[in-house]
């Protein structure tokens, strides 16, 4: 176990990790001791069929939902060690986020939307919003910064989604079913994206999905049941991310 | 932040519109209902307030408020101007009588009869006629809102005759006057035209008004006038605040504006207390967001504190613009004329407004502030 903590090899290691919820009868054991070391540089998927507690980990894992029991290191950090004022920093500076349902803010721009997280982190907002739309540019929505959600496709959120949670540069990125809502195109264009853009050498991408579609798409592929790790696959094992073709729709 | 929480709130014009709207709806109840409510409990101490040339009431020692006031000795007035510190004092009469139109028509008018020789008590503004006609035979001034009441739709007349109890009245001038809380016209006359119009009764002053020597503690002439005669000696104010706390206590009046106020008030809660909390309802999920990506919950205590004050603020405003604009309008209408918004139903109000906003927002806020941010990876 002490062996986690000087595993920089690891962005994320769990040892042991329950989560319960509720008490007596209506007591639910969403993770049963979950051992899972994820690698920066890779895209991790994490599968297995609903309600098996794939949400329930990567919410653990984003400082999100305290375990029950067990060992969570993220980033060289011992989040069960944190106070609550500590992991909202953690996660402001560190974690960026991809919902499945985008959950932008419908009254903001494009552009401004993907700033928030510098925002929140006290970069001034002109110069928040510059950063975006470099961003926005690089999931090919540069003609589209000053759109409001509502005058963009589900895929085109989604972009704007993923543009926000790297804006702050964080090192940990998790998503979760970020293509469930989208169709076979869209979510393929997501996934790309996310390849291409997302992926650096020093950071680790998670991505939550029980679309077999996308499976192509990970280095290392994590299968849960029922609370607990069944398989992990390594595919590939480079820290490199391979360049692909990106479709515009 | 700050303004993250700005283009929440006014994003979506509609809800923002809608939200303004319930406090400006409130507010404008609640400061036009308080306003009138002032206004109208004032009119019942009318006539102690337009009484500009004597600072001190005397009259029985039994009396509640104005309308009550049982006839006085003439004797009383010359014990009276003997107490030390009186500079002068003069007899008044108040009553109503019935008033008999040219048409056959009663209307009950409210009558003041004036000392003969100084006039004391005497309209200041006359709108037709002249003040000093007052002593021509059987005249008599009315108050504009009165005219209007007894001979609507006619241009002022002057010289036009009625009777009251079979006897002449004479009508010299058309003057303004403060409305009397009974809206009844108010006819001046001499005191002894006065006592021709109550039957062939004599002796019928119900007041005395007087004046301290200069330099001499009103409150002080008051005790002396008391001790020395057995009478009540009240000051303009302290027989306005007299006559305003009977009122107040015997008549269902505040209980019936206090009603309409905490209507006013509960709708102003719920309205915009519901469409704040519809509001934060809607922006949950981002609020969730918000909290996952790192926005402590001081943070999320400012914008939503914020958003409300931007509300509350342009709502009251609002409100108070568009109360201004009814009295202002409304002015022209006899009846509700010398109604105005006053200070006390702002400020009052403004409190009100401040305690919506602050119900509101700790509604909101609860829900926000134990709102899991893991909920964000909830479907
Ligand atoms: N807040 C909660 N309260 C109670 N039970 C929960 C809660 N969140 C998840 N669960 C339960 O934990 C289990 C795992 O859920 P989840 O992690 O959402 O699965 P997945 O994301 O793989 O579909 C399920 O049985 C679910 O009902
Ligand atoms: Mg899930």
């Amino acid at each position: 176990m002490s062996t986690i903590l000087t595993d920089i090899e690891s962005a994320v290691s769990c040892r042991d990790v329950v989560k319960e919820f509720g008490q007596g009868d209506t007591r639910t054991v969403a993770l049963s001791g979950v051992n899972v070391d994820i690698r920066p540089g890779r895209m991790t998927l994490l599968v297995g069929p609903s309600g098996c507690g794939k949400t329930t980990l990567i919410s653990i894992i984003a400082g999100l939902l305290n375990s029950t029991s067990g060992t969570v290191n993220v980033l060289g950090r011992d989040l069960s060690r944190m106070s609550g004022s500590e992991l909202v920093r953690f996660r402001q500076k560190n974690i960026g986020f991809v919902f499945q349902q985008y959950n932008l803010l419908p009254t903001l721009t494009a552009a401004e939307n993907a700033a928030i997280p510098l925002i929140i982190g006290g970069t001034p907002r002109r110069k928040a919003v510059a950063t975006a739309s470099e961003l926005l540019a690089a999931v090919g929505l540069e003609k589209r910064l000053n759109a409001f959600p509502s005058q963009l496709s589900g895929g085109q959120q989604q972009r704007v989604a993923i543009a926000r949670a790297l804006v702050h540069e964080p090192r940990l990125l998790v998503c979760d079913e970020p293509t469930a809502a989208l169709d076979a195109q869209s979510g393929r264009t997501v996934m790309e994206l996310l390849k291409r853009v997302a992926l650096q050498a020093d950071r680790a991408v998670i991505i939550v999905t029980h679309d077999s579609r996308v499976f192509g798409f990970g280095d290392q592929i994590i299968h849960m049941d029922d609370g607990v790790v069944t398989q992990v696959e390594t595919t590939r094992n480079t820290a490199a991310a391979p360049l692909y073709e990106v479709s515009h729709d | 932040m700050n303004w993250l929480a700005l283009r929440m709130l006014t994003g979506d014009r509609g809800k923002y519109l809608s939200l303004i709207f319930s406090v400006t709806f409130a507010t404008l109840l609640m400061t036009q209902q308080v306003s009138i409510f002032m206004g109208i409990v004032k009119r019942s101490a009318s006539q102690i307030i337009d009484m500009r040339d004597a600072d001190l009431w005397i009259m029985d020692n039994k009396v509640r408020f104005i309308d009550e006031a049982p006839y006085l000795p003439p004797t009383d007035l010359q014990r009276v101007r003997g107490v030390d510190g009186v500079q002068w004092a003069v007899r008044f009469h108040k009553s109503n009588v019935n008033a008999r139109l040219e048409d056959g028509n009663f209307r009950t008018v409210l009558l003041m009869g004036l000392d003969d020789t100084t006039l004391v008590g005497a309209p200041r503004e006359m709108i037709a006629g002249n003040v000093a006609d007052l002593r021509r035979p059987d005249a008599v001034i009315i108050d504009k809102a009165g005219y209007e009441y007894m001979w609507p739709r006619q241009p002022y007349r002057i010289g036009r005759e009625f009777q009251i109890l079979d006897r002449r009245a004479v009508l010299v001038g058309v003057c303004k006057a403060s409305a009397p809380f009974t809206t009844l016209p108010i006819l001046y006359a001499r005191f002894s035209q006065a006592e021709r119009y109550q039957a062939g009764q004599r002796n019928v002053m119900n007041y005395i008004l007087a004046k301290p020597e200069p330099g001499r503690d009103p409150l002080e002439v008051c005790r002396n006038i008391e001790q020395r005669t057995g009478l009540m000696a009240l000051t303009q104010d302290g027989f306005f605040w007299k006559t305003i706390d009977y009122f107040l206590g015997s008549t269902g009046i505040p209980i019936n504006f206090g009603i309409t106020i905490a209507l006013g008030f509960i709708v102003g809660v719920a309205v915009a207390g519901q469409t704040f909390y519809l509001f934060t309802l809607e922006n949950l999920k981002q609020f969730g967001a918000l909290k996952a990506m790192g926005v402590t919950n001081l943070r999320l205590i400012g914008m939503i504190l914020l958003q409300a004050t931007v509300v509350g603020v342009t709502g009251y405003a609002l409100g108070l613009g568009m109360t201004a604009a009814f009295f202002t309008y409304t002015n022209r209408i006899t009846h509700l004329a010398g109604l105005h918004m006053t200070w006390l139903a702002a400020g009052g109000v403004g409190v009100a407004v401040l305690l919506i906003i602050l119900i509101t927002s700790i509604v909101s806020l609860r829900k926000v502030l134990v709102l899991e941010p893991a909920v964000v990876f909830r479907g």
